[in-house]
């Protein structure tokens, strides 16, 4: 296996992790500029990763011929083999049919650069870490590395082992550098992502030994047809009836990434943990299982997923609301912005229902009258997704980066405690005003790009759910305003003179390219867009 | 004027504020004069800009037609799918005449602001602060605009709901000021997210979001107008829904009924502010809104035939009865302020219903004069309360020193003071009650025309062009071309002929309440001390200079109370039409160049002496009420300070507080909607539905596993002991030997890690160990034994993490 770039943005982290282990705990100093200087090169590789693939200079990969599927059946997926770019392969686990095959598309590459650029402002805001830093460091690393594993996976089985090994640096971080209840919260959350993980699991093991493979290439034109790798036709064990097992294999995998996504009901755990996990641990809480939706289980399972996709709708649209309502209802400021990513969540779980809920019609070429508006809502909508998930990892983590720099120097984040602080910090108050303003999606900021386009996309699909989605996005602006009048507006409360709650310098350096991205993505949001939309015109073209 | 310059121009008239916004923030707010230098120069270069643009566009005489074309340029700014069917979004401006007219009122209303708040602002410890929203707020506005398709309109349109949101809550330590900030940015978002879905549909069913696209394009217009809506609803066309949603972004917006509540209070910023809000921007906007999107509004109907479509109808009976509305509680209320707030709410009623009977020329011929000398009114109303606190200030000093010095010397040494609380201490606020004097309320007024003459004259052309005074001023002109479409629209259609009675008494209310005001501000004697030593610094004060910042605006504002209506008098007008009509060379010159931005320009009215009659009549009668209500009584000083209004007497106490508490609608609001959504958020999401239902129930599941499991055990020993039992056990064993060679909960983690580990490794072996058709058999068994215990980890999690978390708390 050579080493190319996509291997060395999943294997550098982890590198620099195994350093961090057998460098002297003494000198922390040392310890921190590994880490950041490891995240930085990671970041160096993955801003190359988009440039290369936005110019398209990746030699495309040829796959062995045993991956090859025979013949492709009614359904078929990929117009152009060039829907990943930057392809790697090397036999892995032969016996089981699993490769390191690795490559991005538009998607993939979103959700990389995302991770690589939050990952080394996460270690900048750790740096007041002094409790086992070296460790602290290397899970962040770890974490980074799994991440990134799990977005540039194309084989099964690989995406399985990062999807679980992701979960193990989170609950670490929790439990040991988290709040006072962090035991608690970090049990939870480890036990509910891996009873998800275990049908993950099964799903992915019957879909290798049904057709043989792993690969996800060759999966995603073979198993929607029903086919093995050889191109026979696949029956079920026990003489199931094959719908029924594949129904089943679709729950179980959806299961998984709802509960990682959240999507309601399943978001119970998410508060909890957030409330108790360290700053860098809650801005690093990537968006797996959302991902996990819009690679593996529409595509893999279209006809599925048509069928579930009201389902996934209805479930969006009343995360959406009681997401935003719990929010408001919040005074803990780490649990209100957890209870909004709930909300937010939802909208991506809402264009993904639209997703899941045209693929299948385009896929199998079903004739429809309004064919134009669905084709082009359905782009929109699956773009607006993935763009969602881009600008709501940054601004969501700008969020915990303030909740988690008030939270630092005042010890606690009571909301009802704050009020006038503007005055006290008129630097941090802006930043709040401006985050909270990009959170609560105001135009010309990042979010409102995602959000324009989940609305407009899915309302030709989802007419009803979108408007009552809509009170869900009203909500947003009130629980964001009373973020804003409970922390900055009003007297100065007595408790806080002579605290200094004013952002630090090294806070500030961290803010200042998430503000950035937020106001270029705001005002020219195509810079990334034309990468996400050249792949999902290519699942609809 | 070449069409180069004119094409890539628009887009450089929103760009100074913005560089200015951002160097303030970012730096220059430090230095005060630094500041107040880089806001002026960049508004005064956007006005430059687009006073460059407008004569371009004036000079095109064929500018917005077929032929003519547009001033325009954009860019794709995102991508969506492959081919223009996919409908990807460009960004672009685009100046057509109706562009062209708002480019002339708003940089110029803005740059007067701007000035005025020099002066107005310049004792307030965070000046720069204020002048980088204003910027910010200008710039946002300039874009809506010139944008040249609905999604640009919309981010100029939320970028100043949060400048407003910004500016009202600018002295952000009163409590009435955040709440009036929240209020007016959360009751405009009701309104925005559902005019955010008549962008969706309008998108989704066009492709495209270009003005020029969709309104100039009769076919778009015509599928738009016929297809039924999404699901039917109500009966609808697409365009219908589409126009209602657009519709009610304007009702949120430009304060209409039941959305206005926000209106009033946004009196909590500091006065330019509401200049700010209700002339030059925000109101402005949503206005401009629904007159720009007029042909989609319009479409399916026939407004000259006298039908009307859906959201035609709903502009009319909502604007003619929030014109009605408003203008019968400006009549109660005592705070001048409040009282210009609540015209605003009437006048733009005026407009939204004369766009429902399809007078489009006139919907924006009155946004431009009401504009003029509204922003001439707030601006005026600023010197008058400055003037007042000024009073206030001087009397305080005087009584503070004995007696011992002339209070106007101790006045001019001290300097003026802004409006309360303005630069107090912050912490004072939360212990002190609120003052007792309030400048702001007119029964502490009274002659203030002796004090502040310049500021009196100004004042009064402004509150007579609201009230209509006939020929002379601008907004009889405006409202008189209102009453002639709505009379003209009357005559096919029993709304055309509602809408213009309602507006015709909406016009005597005017007067009416116009009158009040004046008489109770400036006429008779002083009412209290305060009024007595009011002054402002307009030069009446000898020794005192002129402060031109504050004076200036108002005189060039004034001028254009008066004037600006000369340009739409109706050529059919007796002597003075015809004397107009020749000088332009175009007949009714505003009408006419407005209207042909439109694909099928509707005709200009010719002159009917009816509608005349009535702008004259519902004046006249307004001014002799006013007179024999207020003016008389206020001159003769019969009504001293705290007495009931005189009014009162005539209409009965209950109907008079009935309109001065604004018809309980804010009471209703709060309990009928804000209580129940705060009891959702604290109650019920959270606790019963999170709480209360889905922990439980998830605990049930996984309980019910466990019974399944322990059920499954009877049957099935060998397997189930195995995995339940065995592997646990040797995992704690393992744990335990662990533990005693290190001492450390780490071991306790790794157990977890390696649980997960070996139930990877468990589900691979089966695949690796037996042929596929035996490992098929062995996968069903291993997803039934983990099904199992995958419930039985989450209810034992569950009860663990509840047990913990009822610990740790």
């Amino acid at each position: 296996m050579q080493l190319d770039l996509i291997s060395s943005i999943v294997f550098l982290p982890l590198l620099g992790a195994g350093l961090l282990v057998v460098l002297p705990r003494a000198n922390r100093d040392l310890a921190r500029a590994v880490a950041f200087g490891f995240s930085l090169v990671v970041l160096a590789l993955a801003a190359y990763l988009f440039i290369v693939y936005q110019r398209g200079s990746c030699a495309p990969l040829v796959l062995p011929a045993a991956l090859t599927p025979v013949s492709a059946g009614p359904r078929v997926l990929l117009p152009s083999p060039a829907v990943f770019q930057c392809e790697n392969y090397a036999p892995f686990f032969p016996l089981l049919g699993a490769s390191w095959h690795v490559g991005v598309d538009g998607l993939g590459l979103a959700m990389v650069l995302m991770t690589a650029i939050l990952t080394p402002l996460a270690i900048m805001i750790s740096w007041d870490i002094k409790e086992r830093l070296n460790e602290y460091l290397a899970l962040l690393l770890v974490m980074e590395m799994a991440v990134m594993g799990v977005f540039v996976s194309l084989d099964l089985l690989m995406f399985f082992i990062f999807y679980e090994l992701s979960i193990v640096p989170t609950f670490f971080l929790i439990n040991q550098w988290g709040g006072p209840n962090r035991k608690a919260a970090s049990f939870r959350f480890f036990l509910y992502i891996m009873a998800g993980s275990l049908g993950l699991l099964l799903s992915i093991q019957m879909i290798g030994a049904l057709s043989g493979t792993f690969d996800l290439r060759a999966l995603l034109t073979t198993w929607p047809n029903n086919l093995t790798l050889q191109g026979q036709t696949i029956s079920a064990p026990f003489g199931m009836s094959l719908q029924t097992v594949k129904l089943i294999a679709f729950g179980a995998i959806s299961l998984a990434f709802a509960l990682k996504t959240p999507i309601w009901p399943f978001h119970t755990w998410l508060p909890d943990t957030q409330e108790q996990a360290p700053t860098a641990a809650s801005m690093l809480l990537f968006k797996v299982g959302a991902f996990g939706f819009l690679r593996l289980a529409v595509p893999l399972f279209p006809a599925e997923a048509q069928q579930w996709a009201p389902v996934l709708a209805i479930l969006a649209t009343i995360g959406i609301v009681l997401g935003a309502l719990s929010a408001y209802g919040q005074t803990s400021l780490r649990r209100l912005i957890a209870y909004s990513t709930v909300g937010h969540m939802g909208f991506v779980a809402l264009g993904i229902a639209a997703f899941a809920a045209v693929y299948n019609t385009i896929l199998t070429k079903t004739p429809a009258n309004d064919l134009v508006e669905l084709t082009r809502s359905v782009t929109l909508a699956t773009n607006g997704a993935i763009l969602q998930m881009f600008t709501h990892g940054l601004t969501a983590a700008a969020m915990f980066l303030l909740a988690g720099a008030l939270f630092r120097k005042s010890g606690t984040d009571d909301l009802n405690r704050f009020g006038g602080l503007w005055g006290l910090a008129p630097a941090y108050g802006a930043l709040l005003v401006f985050t909270g303003m990009a959170s609560l999606g105001l135009p010309g900021l990042s979010d409102f790009v995602g959000e324009f386009q989940l609305v407009a996309g899915t309302w030709w699909i989802f007419p009803f759910y979108v408007a009552v989605a809509m009170i869900g996005l009203l909500i947003s602006g009130a629980y964001i305003l009373k973020v804003i009048q409970k922390i900055l507006q009003g007297p100065i409360r007595e408790e806080w003179q002579g605290y200094r709650l004013e952002i630090t310098r090294l806070e500030l350096v961290a803010m200042a390219p998430l503000v950035v991205i937020t106001v270029v993505t705001g005002l020219y949001p195509n810079w990334i867009v034309t990468a996400i939309n050249a792949t999902v015109t290519r699942l609809f073209g | 004027m070449s069409w180069t310059n004119a094409n890539i121009l628009p887009w450089l008239i929103p760009v100074p504020p913005l560089i200015a916004f951002v160097v303030i923030i970012l730096g220059v707010g430090r230095y005060k004069t630094l500041t107040h230098i880089t806001a002026i120069a960049a508004i005064a270069l956007s006005w430059l800009f687009s006073f460059a643009e407008v004569l371009a566009a004036f000079g095109t005489h064929d500018l917005g037609t077929a032929t003519g074309g547009i001033f325009g340029n954009s860019f794709t700014w995102l991508s969506n799918g492959n081919s223009a069917a996919f409908g990807s979004i460009s960004m672009g401006v685009a100046v057509d005449p109706l562009t062209s007219i708002m480019l002339f009122m708003v940089p110029l209303a803005c740059l007067l602001i701007f000035i005025y708040s020099l002066g107005y602002m310049n004792d307030d410890p965070r000046t720069t602060r204020f002048f980088a929203y204003l910027s910010l707020f200008a710039s946002a506005m300039l874009v809506l605009v010139v944008a040249d398709n609905l999604l640009m309109l919309f981010i100029g349109w939320e970028v100043m709901g949060l400048c407003s949101y910004l500016l009202i809550g600018f002295w952000y330590e009163k409590e009435s000021a955040y709440k009036a900030a929240i209020k007016a940015f959360m009751t405009t978002r009701v309104a925005d997210v559902i005019f955010l879905i008549g962008i969706a549909y309008l998108w989704a069913s066009t492709g495209t979001l270009n003005f020029r696209a969709v309104l100039s394009d009769p076919s778009v217009l015509h599928m738009l107008g016929t297809t039924p809506a999404i699901g039917g609803l109500l009966g609808l066309t697409a365009a219908g829904v589409i126009g209602i949603c657009i519709v009610i972004g304007t009702i949120g917006k430009s304060a209409q009924f039941p959305l206005h509540v926000w209106l009033p209070d946004a009196m909590e910023g500091p006065t330019p502010v509401s200049a700010m809000i209700h002339a030059a921007t925000m109101v402005s906007a949503g206005v401009y809104l629904v007159i720009r999107m007029y042909p989609v509004l319009s479409a399916g109907g026939n407004p000259e035939q006298g039908i009307y479509s859906a959201p035609m109808v709903l502009m009319a009976v909502v604007g003619s009865f929030t014109a009605l509305f408003a203008a019968s509680i400006a009549i109660t209320q005592n705070d001048i302020k409040r009282v210009l707030a609540y015209s605003t709410i009437s006048q733009l009623g005026f407009m939204i219903a004369a766009l429902g009977v399809g007078a489009y020329a006139a919907a924006a011929f009155h946004l431009i004069t009401h504009a003029f000398f509204k922003a001439l009114l707030f601006l005026g109303s600023g010197s008058v309360i400055h003037g007042m606190e000024h009073g206030e200030h001087t009397v305080h000093a005087a009584h503070a020193v004995h007696q011992g010095a002339d209070a106007h010397e101790i006045a001019a040494e001290q300097g003026t003071r802004l409006e309360p609380d303005a630069h107090g201490d912050p912490a004072e606020h939360g212990t002190t009650p609120a003052p007792v004097f309030d400048p702001q309320d007119m029964r502490n007024m009274g002659g203030l025309w002796r004090t502040m003459p310049v500021t009196a004259i100004t004042f009064i052309i402004g509150g007579m062009s609201l009230a209509g005074l006939p020929i002379v001023t601008a907004g009889f002109w405006s409202k008189d071309e209102i009453f002639a479409e709505a009379w003209a629209a009357g005559s096919h259609n029993a709304l055309g002929l509602m809408v213009f009675i309602v507006l015709a008494f909406a016009a005597f209310l005017t007067a009416v309440y116009t009158f009040r005001q004046i008489a109770m501000t400036f006429l008779g004697t002083p009412r209290t001390e305060a009024a007595q030593y009011a002054l402002h610094n307009d030069g009446t004060v000898k020794g005192r200079r002129i402060n031109a910042q504050l004076v200036a605006p108002l005189i060039v504002l004034a001028f254009f109370a008066i004037f600006a209506g000369f340009v739409g008098v109706n050529p059919g007008f007796w002597l003075l039409g015809p004397a107009l009509a020749g000088w332009p060379q175009i007949s009714a010159p505003f009408a006419h160049w407005v209207n042909q931005g439109l694909i099928d320009a509707p005709t200009v009215l010719p002159f009917n002496i009816i509608p005349v009659f009535v702008s004259f009549l519902v004046f006249g009668l307004g001014a002799w009420v006013g007179w024999l209500a207020y003016v008389r009584p206020y001159h003769e000083n019969r009504v001293r300070a705290g007495e009931p209004d005189p009014v009162e007497k005539y209409i009965g106490s209950d109907f008079y507080r009935l309109a001065a508490s604004k018809y309980y609608i804010d009471q209703a609001y709060n309990r009928f909607l804000v209580a129940p959504i705060n009891w959702l958020s604290r109650v019920f999401a959270p606790q019963i539905v999170d709480n209360g239902v889905i922990d439980p129930v998830l605990n049930w599941i996984a309980g019910a596993m466990v019974v399944i499991g322990n059920t499954a055990r009877a049957f099935n020993t060998v397997v189930i002991d195995g995995v339940s039992d065995g592997i646990p056990e040797a995992l704690y064993g393992l744990a335990r030997s662990l533990r005693s060679v290190q001492n450390g909960q780490i071991q306790r983690y790794l157990l977890y890690a390696l649980a997960a580990a070996i139930l990877i490794g468990v589900n691979l072996a089966p695949a690796v160990i037996f042929d596929p058709s035996q490992a098929r058999t062995v996968i069903v068994v291993m997803i039934f034994i983990e099904v199992v215990l995958a419930g039985a980890i989450v209810y034992i999690a569950a009860n663990r993490a509840q047990a913990s978390h009822g610990e740790g708390d």
